[in-house]
């Protein structure tokens, strides 16, 4: 009876103010108002801003607080008619699997628009940088197929002239690159769209939709139309993602941005790519997806292997930290086609967690070219005699990449391989190799950048700021708590994603999620994945100890070796 | 008198005024404009023939809805409409049904905002003569007649009103050289053209024995299983409908008849050119439909429609890559426009296909054509602008740095240019969608790479509008192709478009475009009743 109560009263809560559509307006409207702000009044710009983005983050925040943890279905629904003929909708809708990447926009960008300063023209950045917000979030929410397509394109726009206006080198080049590469990726995701919609709506006799669950629910193509059509939507997800062979616009977009631009795409931009396989390519294809789930196995599998070893080579920091970007998304992609709960559950939960500490490796190299005013990890070197503090800050954002466990890249990137185990045995085996390759990439850049003697201007290099370290904080704070208590996050995931895997059972022939971790009594797996995680987050700090010996051995190798050299 | 009357037998047909007010406004509209200036010289002064235009155009578009709104309280509609309400006109010449309004609407607003955009070229220019909005009018007027036309003969008799007015209009720029050569160009292609159309005119009519739209239509009907009828020779009509097509291919500038485009658009004068991508093409695809949706729709659309296929490709794929390497505005303007061409052909083979289910077909292209005038408009209104007294400023070096003299041209442009790309929240978005969605309506295999083609030529030419996006707000400092920029020729450049002049109005017409571009964006149901009726009022 009581909890029934309380349910209403949320219920009433979501209808009394529709809370997804401010989600996107509040930030279009503060890009409004930036405009609006005299031209010399720059600081102020950064203020309407700032004052925007925290108040939409906060409104994500609210929403997560709000979010019925029980209920797998979409919740906040809005469903507003937009183009009757073509049976278009304005469908908003949140469910465990879009809610945290949606609180994930809302508290990175204010943070990204803290971090970096713009160097002229801070009125356009700002407003620019507010549009790509309610871009995001409209394409974390959408659920009218059409809809998702809009935001999915028109988050290019803002990027491009982020990067492109406020990049660094070659930043027209990448920007157009960047522009053009996602757009000849997601054209063919159009005709994918309108083919779905018409076959389903000819086959079933119902009216022309878009409804993503309509059309999930109908399940109408055939074998060849299916995988067909998902293979259009798998282009464009795959160079957002980015895929290998499709991630070489990545590494220029990224390193060229500016700090804020390359926080938000690493953030943000590349999941939509991982959160549209999730979303609509399992989802509306299960059997397409169950079919050619090897290719996507494989290519993730290479994408983590070669991305590590090019991260490895790298010579600029910022593009090592793209390439560790690429690695990662490899795993998440390797979870999504796991297709069972633990695998998906686990890329949900790693998107986040590749959003927060790839977030902060940025937003950190950004401050070390700001200080040094190069990139380059040969010009730099021992900035840890002279900033220990942020050298301090740099270890744990780095940990957290590695996927030390206690930190929040070892939760996710665990689950996808105790997900993967069960599902794609020897592709989790040869992705394991990327967990130790990431270790030795990261760990030998930090050695090279932060070790040693400082020479040259390295030695004055200024320490973290308090108000860096304020901006840092909460990202700090989030790597370390999704890390030692993933529990609030993990039930809220996996109810959506059981909802998923259960469609994905009825839809396809033959597939039955296999796993042990199946304890029917309860009425939920999270307990039982928060305890097989807390276990063996014990076991592998036991064989940590092995790990970081192994780790000293090589760094001290590489010392050695960079001591023959300079003698 | 009276009883002279009563003697005469009236043999003349009954005409409905009413129903022809917007061809009327317009063609009267033209010669009254060159009559009152001939006469009366107070009409010579400045803005005055512009706003002669403009309210002549008003006054067009003001009877659409009275027509309208009479087309539906017919009791009795035409039986041949197939119960849509439309009215035969002076024997059966001229049909007025929602689509001629659409089509009519259109004009009249190409008409308005092209006469406005005029009059600050024309100043700038320092030409003051009334001839060049007295030949819009007539143009104008014309592609009316064209949309409208029942009777194959007045099919050409308005391609042609339509064509020479813009011929001359191509010409008149008299101190510049290239504007004679496009003229002529223009006019010896385009006589060619028509002499093709009319060639297979008269080859319809020989097997037909009927000019008139339903008369070939119901001669097609009797088709036996062999695709032969014992009343029509196949062939023949086969030839005289390829040679239409060819007619009509060269007005809309498709793949292979696209290229005299580029080098006509470079040479006329801007806002004419405007015209050109604006009223024209509306023109010319409307009559298009109607002659091969009404007329050749049936037995035979089977067979063009493959034709149409191979164009619509073909002209998206030439119209998206050929743009790329071009380094005058106009010229890679007249390909985006050979591109957006392509497309509405898409939409045209989808309507000729045999889908019982809905008309979306007809709707895309109509739609299309709706967004494209407003996006090509207000695009040539800044090329107008920018390319400055001589009207010869048109290298895409031009638009360097225009973001931080221009602020507000430079925003509406970027709306306008990335609504041909189609970027969401266009209209140009909307427009390529329904087309691509007409096309996998049809559900076959080679509708379904037809839309990938386009798609993927989509993505090509998106280059091309963000080269001068580029130019306008990121490529202050380098260009991205040439490491030589030269600082001197930096300076110049800048100091030139510092230069510019912007007339409020031509600014007006920009705005209004943009946000046009923008509204059919964000809510693409606007309009769509009187789309949706105009697309049923071709029946096949």
């Amino acid at each position: 009876m009581i909890p029934a109560l309380a349910q209403s009263s949320v219920l009433a809560a979501q209808t009394a103010f529709p809370i997804l559509p401010a989600l996107i307006i509040t930030p279009l409207l503060s890009a409004v108002a930036i405009l609006l702000v005299p031209s010399h009044r720059q600081s102020e710009v950064r203020l309407v801003a700032l004052a925007g983005s925290t108040i939409t983050g906060a409104m994500a925040v609210w929403m997560m607080a709000a979010f019925d943890k029980t209920e797998a279905g979409f919740q906040f629904v809005v469903n507003e008619p937009w183009l009757t003929s073509m049976g278009l909708n304005w469908h908003f809708a949140v469910d465990g699997i879009s809610l945290f990447m949606i609180v994930l926009t809302g508290i990175l960008f204010p943070i990204a628009i803290l971090a970096a300063v713009p160097q002229h023209d801070s009125k356009a950045y700002h407003a620019w940088i507010m549009v790509l917000m309610a871009g995001s979030m409209g394409v974390f929410m959408a659920l009218d197929l059409l809809l998702f397509f809009v935001f999915f394109e028109v988050v290019l726009i803002p990027m491009y002239f982020l990067i492109g206006g406020w990049g660094h080198g070659r930043r027209i080049y990448a920007a157009l690159k960047f522009f053009i590469y996602t757009m000849a990726g997601s054209a063919l995701m159009l005709v994918g769209i309108v083919s779905l919609a018409f076959l389903t709506a000819s086959r079933t006799g119902n009216a022309l939709t878009f409804d993503v669950t309509q059309l999930a629910e109908a399940q109408a193509l055939g074998t060849t139309a299916q995988r067909l059509i998902f293979l259009t939507f798998a282009l464009a997800f795959a160079v957002k993602v980015p895929i290998f062979p499709l991630h070489t616009w990545l590494p220029d977009a990224h390193t060229e941005a500016p700090t804020a631009g390359s926080v938000i795409l690493a953030g943000v931009m590349l999941k939509l790519g991982t959160y549209g396989y999730i979303r609509f390519g399992v989802y509306l294809f299960p059997q397409a997806a169950y079919d050619l789930a090897w290719i996507f196995l494989t290519l993730g599998v290479v994408g983590i292997l070669y991305a590590a070893v090019v991260a490895t080579m790298q010579k600029d920091l910022k593009r090592l930290v793209a390439y560790s970007s690429v690695a990662h998304l490899g795993f998440i992609v390797l979870g999504i086609f796991t297709l069972n709960t633990q695998g998906l559950t686990g890329s949900v939960f790693q998107m986040v967690a590749h959003g927060v500490s790839t977030g902060a490796l940025f937003i950190m190299v950004g401050w070390v070219y700001e200080r040094r005013h190069t990139r380059q990890i040969a010009e730099l070197g021992g900035l840890q005699k002279p900033a220990p503090i942020f050298a301090a800050a740099f270890t744990l954002v780095m940990l957290s990449s590695i996927g030390l466990p206690g930190l929040n890249g070892f939760t996710g990137e665990f689950l996808i391989l105790l997900g993967g185990f069960q599902a794609a045995r020897w592709w989790t085996v040869f992705a394991v190799l990327g967990v130790i390759l990431a270790a030795l990439y990261l760990l030998w850049a930090y050695q090279r950048v932060f070790h040693g003697t400082p020479t040259g201007d390295n030695i004055d290099m200024p320490e973290l700021k308090a108000s860096e370290g304020l901006v840092l904080l909460p990202l700090l704070v989030l790597i370390v708590f999704m890390g030692v208590y993933p529990k609030p996050m993990l039930e809220r995931i996996e109810p959506s994603i059981e909802r998923l895997v259960a469609h994905v059972e009825a839809n396809v022939d033959g597939f039955i999620e296999p796993g042990p971790v199946q304890v029917p009594e309860r009425p939920s797996d999270a307990v039982t994945l928060t305890e097989a995680l807390e276990e063996a987050e014990k076991k592998a700090a036991r064989e940590e100890g092995e790990v970081e010996d192994s780790v000293d051995e090589e760094g001290r190798e590489a010392s050695l070796a960079e001591g023959e050299t300079t003698k | 008198m009276m009883s002279l009357f009563a003697q005469v037998p009236v043999s003349t047909p009954e005409i409905q005024w009413f129903y022809l007010a917007p061809i009327l406004i317009l063609a009267l509209g033209g010669v009254l404009l060159i009559t009152l200036t001939s006469v009366a010289p107070v009409m010579r002064g400045r803005h005055i023939s512009a706003l002669f235009t403009v309210a002549t155009g008003v006054l067009a578009l003001a009877f659409l809805p009275f027509i309208a709104a009479r087309l539906d309280g017919l009791v009795d509609p035409v039986a041949g409409q197939g119960g849509r309400p439309a009215v035969d006109l002076v024997s059966s010449a001229l049909v007025v049904d929602h689509f001629t309004l659409w089509v009519s609407g259109l004009i009249s607003v190409a008409v308005i905002l092209v006469a406005v955009m005029l009059d600050g070229y024309l100043e700038r220019e320092g030409f003051e003569s009334p001839e060049w909005y007295a030949l819009l009018l007539i143009s104008a007027s014309g592609g009316v007649i064209l949309a409208s036309a029942e009777d194959l003969i007045v099919t050409f008799l308005g391609l042609e009103i339509l064509s020479i007015a813009v011929y001359v209009l191509a010409a008149l720029h008299l101190r510049r050289s290239e504007s004679q050569e496009a003229g002529f160009k223009y006019f010896i292609l385009g006589a060619l053209s028509s002499a093709i159309f009319l060639y297979g005119i008269a080859m319809v009519y020989g097997a037909t024995g009927s000019t008139t739209l339903t008369g070939v239509a119901g001669s097609m009907t009797g088709r036996n299983a062999a695709g032969l009828s014992p009343a029509v020779d196949s062939s023949l009509v086969m030839v005289g409908i390829a040679l239409m097509l060819i007619g009509f291919g060269f007005k809309v500038s498709a793949f292979p008849l696209h290229i005299w485009t580029p080098d006509v658009y470079q040479g006329s004068p801007t806002p004419i050119v405007g015209f050109m991508t604006s009223a024209v093409k509306v023109a010319a695809f409307g009559g298009m439909m109607r002659v091969f949706l009404v007329g050749f729709g049936g037995t035979f659309a089977s067979d063009w429609r493959v034709l149409v296929l191979f164009m619509a490709g073909f002209t998206i794929l030439f119209g998206s890559f050929l743009a790329i390497v071009q380094t005058n505005i106009k010229r890679t303007m007249a390909f985006s426009s050979i591109a957006h061409a392509g497309f509405m052909l898409v939409g045209l083979y989808a309507a000729a296909s045999p889908v019982a289910i809905g008309d979306t077909g007809k709707r895309a292209v109509l739609f299309y054509l709706l967004a494209y005038t407003f996006m090509s408009i207000g695009t040539f209104a800044v090329i107008s602008i920018v390319g400055k007294k001589g009207d010869g400023n048109h290298s895409i070096e031009a638009y360097r740095g225009l973001a931080k003299r221009e602020p507000l041209l430079a925003m509406a442009f970027t709306v306008l240019l990335f609504g041909q790309v189609g970027a969401p929240f266009t209209a140009g978005f909307f427009a390529k969608f329904r087309v691509i969605a007409a096309a996998a309506q049809v559900e076959r295999t080679e509708a379904y790479i037809l839309a990938g083609v386009a798609m993927l030529g989509a993505a090509v030419g998106a280059y091309l509008y963000l080269r001068v996006v580029v130019a306008m707000f990121l490529d202050v400092q380098e260009s991205p192709s040439t490491e030589m920029a030269d600082s001197a020729d930096e300076t110049l450049a800048l100091v030139e478009v510092r230069a510019l002049e912007v007339p409020p109005a031509t600014l007006a017409v920009v705005l209004l475009a943009a946000v046009v571009t923008l509204v059919l964006g964000i809510f693409p149901d606007i309009g769509s009743g009187a789309l949706a009726e105009a697309a049923l009022a071709l029946v096949r």
